[in-house]
C-alpha cells in the first residue's frame, strides 16, 4: 500500500562543516509530555538546486524549516515554487542537500489536480484505497468511521458519497486537505491554486490549515499568492525566482524593493502594514498586488 | 460442442479484461489497447512458422511494444497518435503477410475449437496472474489513474505502475487472441468497462458490473457462435455493443 516517503539522506552530523547559527538538530523534536519544543530543526536545505531538462529552475536555495513552524513561498509564476515541493518531498533529482531530521511523512495538496471527471471514483473510495484493500471492497465501521473523521476535520464529511468529479473547486480542496493529513502526517505541502476558488473559500483555507497544524502537530510549507495570507500565518517567507531572494520573517523581509524585485515592474509597491489591522482602502490595493500596475 | 473448461477459460479472459478494462477506458487508452492487440499480428505469424504457441509469439512481441512504449515515455518522448496509428497498423499489414492463410481468420477472429489443454492451462495461468496481480495493486492503479501527481506524492512509483499496467494490458490481449482474435480482443477489454461505467456510482460498482458484463458477453457470445458455427470474435463483441448500447439508455433515464 501507500508507503510514507522516508528521508532518505540523514547526512552525517560530522560531515558538516561547523555552522555558527545552525540549531541543533533535534531527532526527538517532542518532550516527554508530547508538546513541541520550539527551535528544533526538522529540515535543512543547503545549495539545493534543480535541473529539469538541462534548464536550472532552481538555483542555489538554502535555508532551515524549525518543527511546528508554518513556512510560505512566494514568488511570480514559473519560479519554481513547485519544483522547490517536489524536491522536498522527493519526487525531483537535485544537487545540493535536502536534509530531514527525522522521519518525516509527507502529506501533499496539489496546487492543481489533473483528474478525470468521468473517474466514478467517490470521496469515500479515495480515502478507503489508502487501507486495507478489503476496506475498499467491504467498508466496514472502522473504516467509515476513519474517513468520516478525516472528513469531519475539514468540515466535509457530508461529500463522502460524492463522486469526486462532481465537487465544486472549494470541496475538493477540502477533501484534499483531508485526504493529505488522513495518514497523520508530519509535514503538510499545500500548493495553493491560483484560480477557481472564491476569497471566502481561501481564508477558510488557511485557517482550516492553520488550525490543523496546531492540532495534528504539523510542520507546514505553503505556496501562496496572497501576501495577505502570508503575513497574518505565516512564521517565515521564502521569496523564490529560480534563486531565492529573500528569507526570513514576513515582517522583516518582505519591504517594497523586495517585493519589486521579486515580481518585477508590473508590481505595486507594497504597503507595508499589518495584515491584522482593518482593512481600508490601503488594504485592498494590496490585494490586488499582483494584477496592477502603478508606475514611480 | 462448446466445453466446460471451454467457457471457464472465455470466463478468465473475461475477468482479466474487465479489470483492467476499467483502468483503460478512464485512462483515455482505449485505442491502444486496441492498436496493442493488432501488434500480436506479426508475433503470432512468427510463432506459426517455426511452430510454437501463437499467443507466446503475440506476447513476446507485445511486451516488446510495452517496452518501447515505457522507454519513449521515460524519455518524455509523447508517442503521438499518429505514430501510434503508423506503427500499428504496419504491424498488423506485416502480420497479415506473416500468417498462413490457412490460420488467417481464426488468428483475427478467434477460435474457440482452437483452445486445447495446453494452450487452456496456459491461459487460466496467465489468466490467474494477471487478475491476482491486478487486485493487489489496484489501489495504485485506481490511483495513478485518478491524479499520477498525488500519487507520486504519495511514494506511488508511476513510471513503474504504468508499465506494469501496459504488461497486464499485453498480457491480457494475449490470454484472449486465442478465443476472440487478435482484431477483436481490444473491444473485450473496453466493452465492459465503458459498460459499467455507465450504470456504476462509484469504482466498487464499475469494477463488479465491468465483470458480470465481460463474463455475461462472452458466454453469451460463445453460445452464440457455437450454435451458428461463427468464429467467437464478431458474436461477443456484437453482444458487448449491444450491452453498451442498453447502458447508454439506462443512464439517459436515471
Amino acid at each position: 500500500m501507500s508507503t510514507p516517503l522516508e528521508a532518505k539522506n540523514r547526512s552525517d552530523e560530522t560531515e558538516k562543516p561547523a555552522h555558527g547559527t545552525r540549531l541543533t538538530a533535534g531527532v526527538s523534536a517532542r518532550g516527554s509530555d508530547g508538546q513541541l519544543l520550539t527551535g528544533s530543526t526538522l529540515l535543512e536545505v543547503k545549495n539545493l538546486s534543480v535541473f529539469l531538462g538541462g534548464v536550472e529552475v532552481l538555483h542555489d536555495v538554502t535555508f532551515i524549516v524549525e518543527e511546528g513552524s508554518m513556512t510560505a513561498v512566494i514568488g511570480p509564476n514559473g519560479s519554481g515554487k513547485t519544483t522547490l515541493f517536489r524536491a522536498l518531498m522527493g519526487m525531483a533529482p537535485y544537487a545540493g542537500e535536502i536534509v530531514w531530521h527525522k522521519k518525516v511523512r509527507f502529506g501533499y495538496v496539489p496546487q492543481r489536480l489533473d483528474f478525470d471527471r468521468l473517474f466514478p471514483l467517490t470521496v469515500r473510495e479515495l480515502f478507503l484505497l489508502r487501507r486495507r484493500s478489503g476496506d475498499f471492497w467491504l467498508g466496514g465501521r472502522s473504516a467509515a468511521e476513519a474517513v468520516r473523521n478525516a472528513l469531519s476535520h475539514v468540515h466535509a464529511a457530508h461529500l463522502i458519497p460524492r463522486r469526486i468529479g462532481t465537487l465544486s473547486g472549494g470541496e475538493l480542496q477540502r477533501v484534499l486537505i483531508a485526504y493529505a493529513i488522513f495518514e497523520r502526517p508530519d509535514v503538510l505541502f499545500f500548493d495553493e491554486p491560483t484560480t477557481g476558488i472564491d476569497v471566502a473559500g481561501e481564508a477558510t483555507a488557511y485557517s482550516l490549515i492553520k488550525h490543523l497544524a496546531k492540532e495534528l502537530r504539523l510542520t507546514v510549507l505553503l505556496i501562496s499568492h496572497d501576501l495577505n495570507v502570508v503575513f497574518q500565518y505565516v512564521d517565515q517567507v521564502i521569496c523564490l525566482n529560480r534563486a531565492m531572494l529573500c528569507y526570513g520573517a514576513p515582517q522583516k523581509v518582505l519591504t517594497p524593493t523586495q517585493l519589486q524585485e521579486l515580481y518585477g515592474a508590473e508590481t505595486v509597491f507594497y504597503h507595508h502594514r499589518h495584515a491584522a489591522e482593518p482593512a481600508g482602502e490601503e488594504a485592498h490595493a494590496h490585494e490586488k498586488h499582483e494584477h496592477e500596475t502603478r508606475n514611480t | 460442442m462448446l466445453q466446460l473448461w471451454q467457457i471457464i477459460i472465455g470466463i478468465v479472459v473475461a475477468i482479466a479484461a474487465a479489470f483492467l478494462g476499467t483502468f483503460v477506458v478512464s485512462r483515455r487508452m482505449s485505442l491502444v489497447a486496441d492498436a496493442l492487440s493488432h501488434v500480436a499480428l506479426p508475433g503470432m505469424g512468427i510463432a506459426l512458422m517455426l511452430g510454437f504457441e501463437p499467443f507466446l509469439g503475440g506476447f513476446a512481441i507485445m511486451a516488446l511494444a510495452v517496452l518501447g512504449i515505457g522507454v519513449l515515455e521515460a524519455r518524455r518522448m509523447v508517442l503521438a497518435d499518429t505514430l501510434i496509428g503508423v506503427l500499428f497498423t504496419a504491424a498488423l499489414a506485416v502480420g497479415l503477410l506473416i500468417v498462413p492463410d490457412l490460420e488467417l481468420i481464426e488468428v483475427l477472429f478467434g477460435d474457440i475449437t482452437g483452445i486445447n489443454l495446453a494452450n487452456g492451462l496456459l491461459t487460466l495461468v496467465g489468466g490467474a496472474v494477471i487478475v491476482f496481480t491486478t487486485l493487489r495493486y489496484l489501489p495504485q492503479f485506481a490511483k495513478i489513474t485518478f491524479a499520477p501527481e498525488l500519487a507520486a506524492s504519495e511514494g506511488v512509483p508511476v513510471a513503474r505502475m504504468n508499465l506494469l499496467f501496459l504488461f497486464l494490458l499485453a498480457g491480457t490481449v494475449a490470454i484472449g487472441i486465442k478465443a476472440i482474435g487478435v482484431l477483436l480482443m481490444g473491444a473485450l477489454v473496453i466493452l465492459p468497462a465503458a459498460s459499467a461505467r455507465n450504470i456504476a456510482r462509484d469504482l466498487r460498482e464499475t469494477l463488479i458490473f465491468s465483470v458480470g458484463i465481460g463474463c455475461a458477453i462472452v458466454l453469451i457470445g460463445f453460445f452464440v457462435a457455437n450454435a451458428f458455427r461463427m468464429p467467437p470474435g464478431p458474436s461477443v463483441v456484437i453482444t458487448g455493443a449491444l450491452i453498451f448500447g442498453i447502458s447508454l439508455l439506462v443512464r439517459r433515464r436515471s
